[in-house]
């Protein structure tokens, strides 16, 4: 789960990490007000959504009067703010954080997450912190610093220690770091984060070391033991197919083709839509019904793909192990019954019940394209696509 | 024979009484496993399924002699099982659960380094040796007593491909399911190895997919210490990048984790790829042959593999 750049800084706030002062606005008198108790002669208006890249796609400010912090929230509030990681159609901005402005001697770079290979999270720090990390990390690999730590122990003293040396800290800031950085990684491990992102970590003139950015996200799984943290899930930052099929159990990941994929099972998933590809074709999601899937629920899966008008066939791929496949069967059934075929639908099963499951099918009357194996199934699914696609072109001429 | 379970092993149900522990418990025990009892704090002294039922893991084994534990356990208890399976010192602890806190695996994969105590899981279907014990989710029914090994990521594709096996007459010795999951108990190299010293795997199908190392890892051990010949499919080729990796993640994993390098590290350790999991099963069926493993071809192959050749 993603929380939004205010929040974060909230927790590090009280995590003992230092960050700049900072109100959270979402209206022009608001970001005003919050200047002028802020009381420094130069601020900062940051557009708070959930993605990175703001800076460059005009999502922070500068200013230097309170007339001049409303004016920029004006600018940003109530718009769609398209970065890098946004996609086309962006974000829309529905709230700014005003914070202090700070003096910058050098910009670092701090961040924790899991190393699955070594199976430990590692803190990662960098001395060419403030730039794309992305690209320091292709082109310089070396100057990225690295230190695996114990989940249960945290990021010992003298690990800290290493890092705030081998980041050539002048001597006054290095005692702050290693508490910094520390606390970051306490934090870490506290809050089941699994990102935590501090870039710039800012290095004041006076010695001082601030958090400028923050970046957290946290692992879903652990949410139930957090649930003050769970309570800071925006859910209007979220694709709505992704969430309707999230609160329905279902995993839903958009994509930009034609064919509507049910399937259950990541991998088999992932697969499907390789499948699809080799044949020619394009798929349009990724949904993974999961292993224990209801009728119900496959109602939904198929209520999602439908809503996306670009979908000119749907395969669905079923290999029973847990689910069964009569299961499936009535869940396409009653979906089928419920909203019309609409487009043609490829269905392929395979695994336990499969019989009761195909005899279901068979014997509903219901116009269904039966596939024997998955490439089948694809090619099937891919020409059916083409037809559909066709057949509307025609209709337009 | 076959890798780590077989007619030795003497299963214990961690959870078992919840659904879905009862109910494959019972598959376990019609697929012939020899599962001796369950354990569900609250519940010892009773019987389930006509099993022996204990508070604790410890008193299942001293009692029954139980030598594999398979945990249905719910996520923010399942941790606490697994450590509690090694700590009565289990050998092999299979964990099905899906969902566990990754700081807790960090954990759990910490307490188990060193010791005795293999862990397969979590969020995996489970481990088979067909004919002789099923540990797990998985529909029994699909395999067939062989010579391939199976190792994979995921579930259902797993099924899949066991399936593609089965139908073309190509048994299994066992199949493996890692798990999904960033942190997990067993990796690839540890199930290649284990397949490499079995006399009766001649081959190995590997199943991996997108994010994190564990594949190109495999590689490089396949590449040094691999003598019979693998396939492999990596799923993913066609998943949107970075949909779900942080900066962070993205600069550990060095700008691989893409099902792209996964396949050029494989294929170049000698691998045969398979684009689609519809060619699993004769992409195997090529390799065996291609060894002199299989007689004569009993029909031709549809697919072919599109590895080094």
């Amino acid at each position: 789960m993603k929380v939004h750049e205010f929040q974060a800084k909230a927790l590090f706030r009280k995590a003992g990490i230092p960050v700049p002062d900072g109100d959270v606005a979402a209206d022009a008198a608001a970001a005003s007000a919050a200047f002028t108790r802020l009381g420094a002669p130069l601020a900062v208006v940051k557009a708070q959504i959930h993605a990175g890249g703001r800076g460059k796609a005009g999502g922070v400010k500068l200013v230097r009067s309170a007339a001049e912090a409303g004016a920029a929230a004006t600018a940003l509030l109530g718009k769609s703010l398209v970065t890098i990681q946004t996609g086309p159609k962006g974000q829309v901005v529905q709230r700014v954080l005003v914070e202090a402005g700070t003096e910058i001697a050098h910009e670092y770079y701090a961040a924790i997450t899991v190393d699955r290979s070594r199976g430990a999270p590692v803190l990662m720090v960098s001395a060419e912190g403030g730039m794309d990390i992305e690209e320091v990390a292709r082109k310089t690999p070396e100057r990225i610093l690295r230190e695996a730590f114990d989940a249960e122990a945290g990021l010992r003293p003298w690990q800290a220690r290493r890092l705030a040396y081998a980041l050539g800290l002048p001597s006054p800031a290095i005692a702050p770091a290693i508490d910094l950085l520390r606390k970051l990684a306490r934090m870490f491990l506290d809050l089941d984060a699994s990102l935590v992102e501090v870039n710039p970590l800012v290095l004041r003139p006076d010695g001082q070391l601030v958090a400028l950015d923050g970046k957290l996200d946290l692992d879903s799984n652990a949410l139930y033991r957090h649930p003050d943290v769970a309570a800071l899930r925006d859910k209007s930052e979220e694709d709505p197919r992704e969430l309707a099929a999230a609160e329905a159990g279902l995993t839903y990941i958009a994509l930009d083709g034609d064919i509507g994929c049910l399937v259950n099972g990541a991998g088999l998933a992932m697969g499907t839509m390789d499948t699809i590809k080799l044949a020619g074709g394009e798929p349009a999601n990724f949904l993974d019904v999961g292993g224990g899937a209801t009728k119900e629920q496959v109602t939904a899966a198929f209520r999602i793909i439908r809503s996306d008008a670009r979908v000119k066939a749907i395969l669905v791929n079923i290999f029973g192990g847990i689910m069964k496949c009569d299961v499936i069967a009535e869940g396409i059934l009653a979906a089928l019954r419920a909203t019309g075929p609409g487009v043609p639908l490829v269905v392929r099963l395979e695994g336990t019940h499969v019989e009761q499951g195909r005899r279901l099918l068979e014997e509903s009357g219901l116009p269904l394209i039966t596939a024997g194996d998955l490439a089948d199934a694809a090619s099937k699914a891919v020409a059916a696509a083409r037809a559909t696609a066709g057949a509307a072109t025609g209709a337009a001429r | 024979m076959s890798i780590w379970v077989g007619s030795q092993t003497r299963l214990l149900t961690q959870g078992m009484t919840g659904q879905t522990g009862l109910f494959h418990t019972q598959g376990a025990l019609d697929y012939g496993t020899q599962a001796v009892a369950g354990v569900t704090p609250g519940k010892g002294g009773t019987t389930a399924l006509g099993l022996p039922m204990f508070d604790t893991v410890a008193q299942a084994v001293a009692a029954t002699g139980a030598n594999a534990s398979v945990i249905y356990v719910p996520p923010p208890f399942a941790a606490d099982a697994i450590l509690e399976a090694a700590g009565a010192g289990l050998p092999l602890v299979v964990c099905i659960t899906e969902g566990i806190p990754v700081v807790d695996m960090l954990r759990v994969k910490r307490a188990l380094a060193g010791g005795a105590t293999r862990l397969i899981g979590p969020n995996c279907p489970g481990i088979i040796t067909p004919g002789a014990c099923k540990i797990g989710i998985m529909p029994g029914y699909i395999h067939k007593p062989g010579r391939v090994g199976v190792l994979s990521r995921s579930g259902t594709l797993t099924y899949e491909a066991v399936w593609q096996l089965s139908s073309r007459g190509l048994g299994q010795s066992t199949c493996v399911g890692i798990g999904g999951d960033p942190i997990n108990g067993t990796n690839f190299i540890d199930v290649l190895a284990a397949f490499e010293d079995d006399p009766d795997t001649d081959a190995i199908v590997m199943i991996g997919e997108i994010g994190g190392s564990a594949e190109e890892e495999a590689a490089a051990w396949i590449r040094q210490h691999g003598s019979k010949p693998v396939v492999a499919f990596i799923a993913g080729l066609t998943a949107p990048p970075g949909k779900r990796m942080g900066h962070a993640g993205a600069i550990i994993s060095g700008g691989s984790g893409t099902a792209a390098d996964k396949i050029a590290a494989l294929a170049a350790a000698g691998v045969t790829i398979v684009r689609t999991p519809a060619e699993i099963g004769a992409g195997a069926e090529q390799a065996l042959r291609e060894r002199g493993l299989l007689p004569s071809p009993a029909r031709p192959v549809a697919a072919r593999g599109q590895g080094v050749d």
